[in-house]
């Protein structure tokens, strides 16, 4: 019974259960965000006057609190994985959108050229030169994106069992257990490094043209995926 | 032939880029554009493969209008090289190269074979194949476009200031191996460049254009330099053309004086032999022939000839092989004012005065113009 990982029965789940359930919620709106923000960037690269307003429309969304989402959601999604899953996915965009724009126009214009006068069509360009190309730029994103929903998820514990890790967090408190509180704490952060590590990893697999040593510099107003997390985590 | 009709492009700004411009490029053979930028030159080669679309007039090839056929099946009839070569960063060298075949639908064993094939051609090791364009040096990455632009075999080769961006040295490099490629495969190569000399060492012809969009000059190089149509084309060819026009004419009709020239070992008798009034000095040459360098007849020991002490010979020319220009500069360079000829062994063959030379370039003038290109 008093197993280092055992954890409360109302939570009706085990710790493991638990850290997969917030992996879930975790990754799926990741994924939903950036199969939304890749036509969206494509948009605003063809459309050039197109990417100011949608990146203010996007930071209008991330400057709403998950809470006020939630109250919004609710009435239509109920005390579902959905109503916590939709405001990560819309939280991500932010993230994603500039990042994927300014990935696909990092493609140097001679590339550009050589691959229309060869004969390649819009859509063979786009998927064969500026997708690839964009590549490392796009994981970059999803490594931020990745972090800040991981560190996020906790939040669904407000409307219900839907937080992961973060409803043991809130039985540690109910409870006064500090074990639990750090289960739950060091588990989300263990599963950020984690999947950040993971994400470097596929990078690397992924872009074994880019020069060693002397990868794509993080643009100075750029910040690290972690410092991201934390200043979520106060959200 | 690729026909060019009355081709304006205006943009809707109202800047005129190209102005009713028409001219034939030749077939197997290099068509050059040159001229300041904002000529047009490269939007008239854009127009070529419908980068661009003109305003007015039409462009056919061998009769056909080239808005006729699908653009990407236009586009991948004709290979096209850009400056810095504008390689796919993610692809290795030989899927790089391998492009075009690729989207015309070989398989890729078949692609990646005709890829290699066109490394050797280009002159890159294969042992390249595998790599990514960042490992590779500029001149090589621009031999790899060259290779992609000729992979599919088109009978057509657009290039856009290919060479502007690499050093003097790979330049000459590169433009040397087009020349050779070009004997190989005879397309027909369309050629932008702003630089002049490198229009006339590789134009078979060349089209000057002023700014504004208007063809000042379609000529062969060798008229262009003896014939400029008008001041503008003068002042882009630069201020030496007369001496540039010299590399249109052979050296082969030199008259060599083979009296002057002693052995390194030569006795008194034979040095005392060689010297006549006309020549005031002598060209030591060494055990195969090869030159060491002029001596007045006077200050050569018999027997012990010391190298260190003669006179610079300047550079030897190679005879009927080089030009007038390079005979000319080798006796401008060498203090005697006397030009040393050599064999394709690199061996003596005559010495020819600055005089001489003079002569030669009055009676090449006097022949008119010659259109036969050589080399140096």
């Amino acid at each position: 019974m008093n197993g280092l990982f055992d954890i409360p029965s109302d939570l009706q789940n085990t710790y493991w259960g638990l850290v997969g359930l917030h992996l879930r919620l975790a990754l799926i709106p990741v994924v939903g965000g950036l199969v939304v923000a890749l036509p969206i960037a494509q948009l605003c690269v063809l459309l050039r006057w197109l990417y100011p307003p949608v990146l203010w429309v996007t930071t209008i969304l991330y400057a709403i609190p998950s809470l006020a989402f939630f109250v919004v959601l609710i009435d239509y999604t109920g005390q579902t994985d959905l109503t916590v899953m939709i405001p990560l996915g819309v939280y991500s965009l932010v993230v994603f959108v500039p990042a994927i724009v300014d990935g696909v126009r990092s493609v140097p214009q001679e590339t550009l050229d050589a691959a229309t006068a060869m004969g390649l069509g819009p859509v063979r360009r786009y998927f064969q030169v500026q997708l690839p190309i964009a590549a490392p730029a796009i994981i970059a994103g999803l490594r931020v994106a990745t972090v800040s929903s991981i560190s996020l998820v906790s939040v669904g514990m407000l409307i219900g069992n839907q937080g992961g890790l973060g409803n043991l967090l809130n039985d540690g408190m109910i409870y006064h257990q500090p074990r639990l509180v750090w289960l739950s704490v060091i588990g989300t952060a263990v599963l950020a490094i984690l999947a950040d590590a993971l994400l470097v990893l596929v990078r690397v697999l992924v872009t074994p043209w880019m020069p060693r040593g002397n990868r794509r510099p993080r643009p100075v107003d750029e910040p690290e995926p972690m410092q991201i997390a934390l200043e979520d985590a106060a959200r | 032939m690729i026909r060019i009709d009355s081709v304006t492009k205006r943009y809707p700004d109202g800047t005129v880029a190209v102005d009713n411009l028409s001219l034939e490029i030749p077939d197997r053979s290099i068509t050059v554009f040159v001229g300041p930028s904002g000529c047009g030159k490269t939007t008239t080669l854009r127009m070529i493969n419908r980068m661009i679309e003109p305003s007015e007039g039409t462009i056919t090839i061998d009769g056909k209008d080239i808005t006729q056929q699908p653009v990407n099946t236009l586009r991948r009839s004709m290979g096209y090289v850009i400056q810095n070569a504008g390689l796919f960063q993610h692809r290795t060298i030989i899927d790089n190269i391998a492009t075009v075949p690729r989207l015309l639908g070989w398989d890729k064993t078949k692609a990646r074979a005709r890829a290699r094939e066109l490394m050797e051609r280009v002159g890159l090791d294969g042992s390249l194949a595998k790599r990514y364009p960042y490992q590779l040096s500029g001149g090589q990455q621009q031999r790899v476009g060259v290779a992609r632009a000729l992979a599919a075999d088109p009978p057509v080769l657009l290039m856009d200031e290919p060479f502007s961006a690499v050093d003097p040295v790979v330049r000459k490099g590169l433009q040397d191996e087009l020349l050779r490629i070009q004997d190989e495969l005879g397309k027909t190569i369309v050629f932008v460049t702003h630089d002049i000399d490198e229009a006339v060492k590789i134009g078979t012809m060349v089209a000057v254009m002023r700014t504004g969009g208007h063809l000042a000059q379609f000529a062969p190089p060798a008229e262009l330099l003896s014939d400029p149509a008008d001041a503008f084309v003068e002042d882009f060819l630069g201020a030496d053309r007369g001496i540039r026009r010299l590399s249109f004419f052979s050296s082969a009709g030199l008259d060599l004086l083979t009296t002057p020239i002693v052995a390194a070992d030569a006795t008194a008798e034979q040095i005392a032999a060689r010297t006549s009034k006309d020549v005031p000095y002598l060209l030591v040459t060494d055990v195969n022939g090869k030159p060491l360098g002029w001596s007045e007849p006077a200050r050569l020991t018999a027997g012990a000839v010391d190298p260190a002490r003669l006179l610079p010979y300047g550079r030897p020319f190679e005879h009927g092989k080089e030009s007038l220009r390079a005979a000319l500069d080798g006796a401008v360079l060498s203090p005697t004012g006397w030009a040393v000829a050599v064999g394709a062994d690199g061996r003596v063959t005559g010495v020819v005065s600055q005089q001489t030379i003079g002569e030669a370039i009055r009676a090449a003038h006097a022949e008119g113009r010659s259109d036969e290109k050589v080399a140096g």
